[in-house]
């Protein structure tokens, strides 16, 4: 398979970065869309030219750590797939690809296509847990939980935090992140006594760190890979706003 | 080499004598303590933030001391352990089927073929239930039955349920468990956290384990970070193979730098194979992907009777399927542990029968299950598998059986460790798959997760605290020469791999060396083999050393650069393991040297020369390692010839 | 980027009266939003309802301004909380917006949308177009500086001669296939907003805004349809 590809390339933080095109015949369908851009990159080295920079690691789309838009589209916009586990069958001989980074103020560029995301980390680290100290715990079974607010639980404890949420929404709003955290622990008898602290804390990390604002247009959804429902934005906003009438 | 079983004086195991179902008790009871006030005197640096190394950051910094934790991710939710999908052993018997601390302890050392520490072992299977009770505390969303009660899976090796799940993300969830804890003490300012930061050496001052020498991935920047003592929860070293199911990045620089400055390396050859991973496509091949072996609970194995049945599956009647793990193991069938399922895999394969473009590959299927319990309960169960498996593979496992083969998964071996989980190097402890406790020559399923936490959450916070309420340690610098010279190393190190500036690319010669080492240290090993590969690799690392292309500088993120520093660490680490390999002239679990096999063709051990832990100490540069020895003996379990039939 | 990101020691630590206040965040305001949307819907259904008595004829018409001109205190009450919703609907708007451009200051080269409906994406032009809209309305028809023959109390009379010029009714259609847009978005959303979402309502809630959209735009737009159709004169 032949492809063009339009890369963005920024050298460092405070490169200006500028789209590059290039060409590589050595697609093949079987491959993943990052083992064509390490084909590429090889090929890059060989010339003498640097390699492109992403971030990747498990390549099974569970760490999180990949991810770049895809002619316009999150992960390239198939539905529960990272860029990692996007093969080329999805992609036709000749296809012309345009490739950046998650765009947002709170997600600077490193380079290429490398961002930083240790705004997401902040949230969490601002009210995403249960503070429970090892060792305090009671017995497993002692905790009784319903099937169902274990299965809603997990699904937003699925959240990988790849910021692809952010990247697609056209006013780079965290909210599907924050809310996947707030909807995971809230779901359980466990997260009770924290709920409405953490949620104001969480909503209020997420604004210092200077994310735009939810205006419920569905586009994380849509570009999640993991599928983490619009629901838990909405229960983000009901927690927060039940938590702040309560200690206005 | 003369085999007399004395244990070498380096290796000091601290094993606790008496009873094994107290023995942990009686040496926690004899550990001294830090009075509370003075735990925020004391610093520990942490390195990784998988499941071993994120909970032994939280719990250190819940009990009061100054943590540093670093990660070579762009977060520390992103450790390699965030992959694994199975599940996690406890010994609750909540299910009721016979399941006690002491099965569990005799399934893990009969499964990992007496090879771990039985001590070690008790003590894990007993802190097993401690683990599911913390992790459902932090939010674990495990699964649930209807009731409302714990949900449990059986797994590979086992005859009772006593996995837990999280669907098929168990790992992830327990990750997040202990990532979402280290948060919070990085928000409440216990924890410095450094992301992006790569450890590249150890310091250690009159003979202790002092700090560290990193590099900023962003910057290039080398620093020096001091310690009251240092944690290893790095992780494994299957990457050495290139093609393994371990993350891009998972590296063995961390415990390599280590056993380099002074710590004895543990059985360096065991590495695991995993059964269940999907077959290679083509040479751009990245990496390998597991299939959780919790599909082994509802998929059958099978591939053609008939040699180069081309039919596809579904047309091969029942009659012309061997069901061969079912045939030779009727009683654990297809769930018998990984390195027997792998090497029946492989000897199919090798007769001619294996299935798939390149003729490796066996049948995985679900249909039986699906018509048994409905395809709803199926993708209850591992939906998320099979949609993972239609996205690599583009086939629908409802619909056709997978293909499967085995791949590395897990390296057994690591830094040698005590009871404690310290090194040959006092002040330097090793905690999950770095270290090489617990599994012996084999791991069985759900329990890597198991042993991170363990050693995280429960053993090392109160071993480190007998370590600094007893050690004196000194006010160190960072102008101290130790530092400058370990960190001078490492600027020389970078320096030398930039200016090579050959024509090779860094993963041209991982390839190589990875194929090499598949083929003669994989699945199967033999002594002819292993020397080759011995009188090979120096060939290619000398190659490596004149010939690698590294293009751009260091001040900057520079990926090929990181690589380059690890797969020199490779071809030095693979040398030691087949050294290990070849000097262990048994078989035994996932070590299956084919000079020693039953007439089954099963691991033949030979418990009188090598009932005992190799631990290699690094005598410098191009001199032969020496191998010390720790004899294990067995109290509790008597070792015998395992029987899965 | 000199030094790797470390989290702000003791966000973890911060109390309730620490945290920022209700306004301060963005889904506070989007609240603010959502109860000001509700209230202005609240007066579309009622002022359409309202409205479509044109087609009962002139006196009715008449009668019911004169009904409402004949309680000044609670005309000039609900004026009064429908300015001040419109204004705050307004500014939590503008804010809202300025924070999400400020959010991404580096827009992609090529960006698809993949779910976003129309209405949901053009609700920054349907909201300030509507505004716009309010302003020339209430001069068209309540004050009259924008009327050519504007009668005060003859409403019926000044809606006939209004939309006789057909660029006047063509503006009010297009305002309100707007209005029509922004409601369709507008209507599931705040429940959104306030937190409330289930996955079996709010499809069903989705459609009856659609639903209750498209009644708004034909029956506002009715009038003037009619007006020029001639079938009100």
């Amino acid at each position: 398979m032949r492809l063009i590809l339009h890369v963005w390339r920024q050298k460092s933080p405070n490169d200006e970065g500028r789209m590059v095109r290039y060409e590589t015949n050595h697609a093949d369908p079987h491959m993943s869309f990052l083992e064509m851009l390490d084909v590429l990159n090889e090929e890059l080295i060989s010339n003498g030219e640097e390699p492109i920079a992403f971030d990747h690691d498990c390549r099974e789309g569970i760490c999180g750590s990949c991810g770049f838009m895809i002619n316009g589209k999150a992960h390239g916009g198939h539905p529960g797939t990272t860029v990692c586990q996007l093969h080329m069958r999805h992609f036709k001989d000749g296809d012309e690809l345009y490739l950046e980074p998650w765009r947002a103020k709170a997600f600077p560029v490193l380079k290429d296509l490398v961002v930083d995301r240790s705004a997401f980390d902040r949230i969490i680290a601002a009210g995403g847990f249960i503070s429970v100290r090892t060792g305090s715990a009671p017995d497993g079974n002692d905790i009784l939980v319903p099937k169902e607010a274990a299965d809603r639980a997990m699904d937003a404890a699925q959240c990988i935090g790849c910021g692809a949420c952010v990247a697609s929404c056209p006013n780079a709003s965290a909210s599907l992140f924050v809310g996947a955290k707030i909807s995971h622990l809230g779901s359980l008898p466990q997260g009770k006594p924290e709920q409405e602290i953490r949620a104001m804390r969480m909503v209020a990390q997420m604004n210092e760190e200077l994310f735009g604002t939810c205006t419920n247009l569905g586009e994380c959804e849509a570009t999640c890979p993991k599928h983490i429902p619009l629901e838990v934005i909405a229960r983000m906003n009901r927690d927060y706003l039940a938590a702040s009438w309560k200690h206005r | 080499m003369a085999t007399t079983l004395e244990t070498s004086p380096l290796l000091q195991s601290r094993l606790p004598s008496g009873p094994i179902e107290t023995a942990w008790d009686r040496a926690r009871f004899e550990m001294k303590l830090v009075n509370p006030a003075n735990k925020r005197k004391y610093s520990i640096i942490v390195v990784g933030t998988g499941l071993a190394g994120g909970s032994a950051a939280a719990t250190l910094a819940e009990l009061g001391y100054q943590v540093k934790c670093f990660c070579f991710q762009d977060s520390p939710r992103r450790a390699h352990s965030i992959a694994a999908q199975g599940g996690i052993n406890a010994a609750k018997n909540y299910q009721n089927d016979g399941d006690s601390i002491y099965r569990l302890f005799y399934d893990t050392v009969k499964g990992g073929d007496f090879r771990a520490r039985e001590a070690n072992v008790y003590r894990l299977a007993q802190i097993s239930v401690n683990i599911i009770d913390q992790c459902v505390a932090q939010g674990v969303p495990f699964a649930r039955e209807y009731g409302g009660v714990l949900d449990n899976r059986s797994f590979g090796g086992a005859q009772v349920s006593r996995t837990f799940y999280a669907r098929g993300q168990t790992g992830q969830q327990l990750l997040l468990g202990a990532y979402q804890a280290l948060e919070r003490q990085i928000g409440l300012g216990q924890v410095q956290m450094y992301p992006r930061t790569e450890m590249l050496d150890l310091i250690v001052i009159d003979g202790r384990a002092r700090g560290i020498v990193t590099r900023n991935l962003i910057t290039g920047q080398i620093e020096v970070h001091l310690a009251d003592a240092v944690v290893l929860g790095t992780g494994g070293y299957g990457n050495v193979f290139y093609l393994s199911t371990n993350a891009k990045g998972s590296n063995c620089t961390a415990i390599w730098r280590a056993y380099k400055r002074g710590a004895l390396f543990g059985n360096p050859c065991f590495t695991q194979i995993h059964p269940t991973c999907i077959p290679v496509s083509g040479d751009y091949q990245s990496k390998l992907t597991l299939m959780s072996e919790s599909l082994r609970n509802d998929g059958r194995i099978w591939v053609p009777r008939r040699k180069g049945d081309m039919r596809p599956p579904n047309q091969i009647p029942e009659e012309e399927r061997d069901y061969y793990l079912e045939e030779r193991y009727p009683s654990f069938g297809n769930l018998v542990p990984r390195d027997v399922a792998s090497r029946a895999a492989k000897a199919v394969c090798d007769g001619g029968r294996g299935v798939g473009p390149h003729g490796l590959g066996v049948y995985l299927d679900f249909s039986d299950a699906i018509r048994r319990l409905g395809e709803k309960t199926i993708r209850e169960r591992y939906g998320n598998l099979f949609e993972m498996y239609e996205l690599i593979t583009g086939d629908n496992p409802y619909q056709v059986p997978m293909r499967i083969y085995p791949a590395i998964h897990y390296t057994m071996g690591g830094l040698w460790v005590d009871y404690h989980l310290m090194s040959t190097i006092p002040g330097l402890f090793v905690i999950g798959e770095a270290n090489f406790s617990d599994h012996g020559a084999n791991r069985l399923g759900a329990s890597a997760l198991m042993q991170g936490l363990a050693d995280g959450y429960f053993i090392l916070p109160y071993t480190m605290g007998d370590y600094l309420a007893s050690a004196k340690l000194d006010k160190v610098s960072v102008d101290h020469p130790a530092c400058k010279e370990a960190a001078g190393a490492v600027q020389e190190r970078i320096k030398r791999l930039l200016s090579i500036q050959g024509k090779r690319t860094v993963d041209s010669f991982h390839r190589e060396l990875g194929k090499l080492l598949w083929d003669e240290c994989g699945m199967a090993r033999n002594a002819r083999g292993l020397r080759q590969a011995l009188a090979r690799i120096p060939e290619i690392r000398e190659e490596f050393w004149r010939n690698v292309n590294v293009l751009g500088g260091n001040e900057e993120l520079n990926q090929s650069l990181e690589k380059a520093g690890r797969v020199a660490d490779y071809f030095e680490l693979a040398e030691l393991m087949c050294l290990d390999a070849l000097e262990r002239d048994e078989s035994c679990g996932g070590h299956f040297r084919e000079e020693h096999q039953t007439p089954e063709g099963e691991a033949q051990r030979d418990d009188e020369r090598f009932c005992f832990v190799s631990a290699w100490q690094y005598t410098g540069e191009g001199k032969q390692p020496a191998l010390h020895r720790e004899p294990l003996e067995f109290h509790y379990v008597k070792p015998s010839q395992r029987s899965y039939k | 980027m000199s030094a790797p990101a470390i989290a702000k020691p003791n966000v973890a630590a911060k109390n309730f009266s620490q945290l920022a206040g209700f306004w301060d965040t963005p889904i506070g305001k989007k609240a603010v939003m959502a109860v000001t949307g509700v209230i202005l819907f609240g007066f579309v259904v009622g002022h359409m309802l309202g409205n479509l008595q044109i087609f009962l004829g002139a006196e009715k018409l008449d009668a019911y301004a004169a009904l409402l001109h004949s309680m000044p205190g609670v005309l000039w009450m609900a004026r009064l909380v429908l300015l001040g919703s419109v204004g705050l609907h307004i500014l939590a708007a503008v804010q809202l917006t300025l924070q999400s451009w400020e959010a991404r200051p580096r827009g992609y080269v090529k960006k698809e949308p993949v779910a976003a409906t129309y209405a949901g994406r053009t609700m920054r032009w349907s909201g300030p177009i509507i505004a716009a809209f309010v302003v020339y309305h209430l001069l068209h028809f309540t004050f009259g500086a924008a009327h050519p023959d504007f009668q005060p109390s003859k409403v019926y009379q000044n809606v006939v001669t209004g939309f006789q010029v057909w660029p006047v009714s063509l503006f009010y259609i297009v305002a309100m296939v707007l209005l029509g847009f922004h409601l369709q978005h507008g209507l599931w959303s705040m429940f959104q907003s306030l937190g409330f979402s289930h996955p079996r309502y709010t499809p069903k809630l989705k459609q009856f805004a659609t639903v209750f959209a498209t009644v708004i735009v034909a029956g506002n737009c009715s009038i003037p349809i009619a007006v020029l159709a001639g079938l009100v004169k």
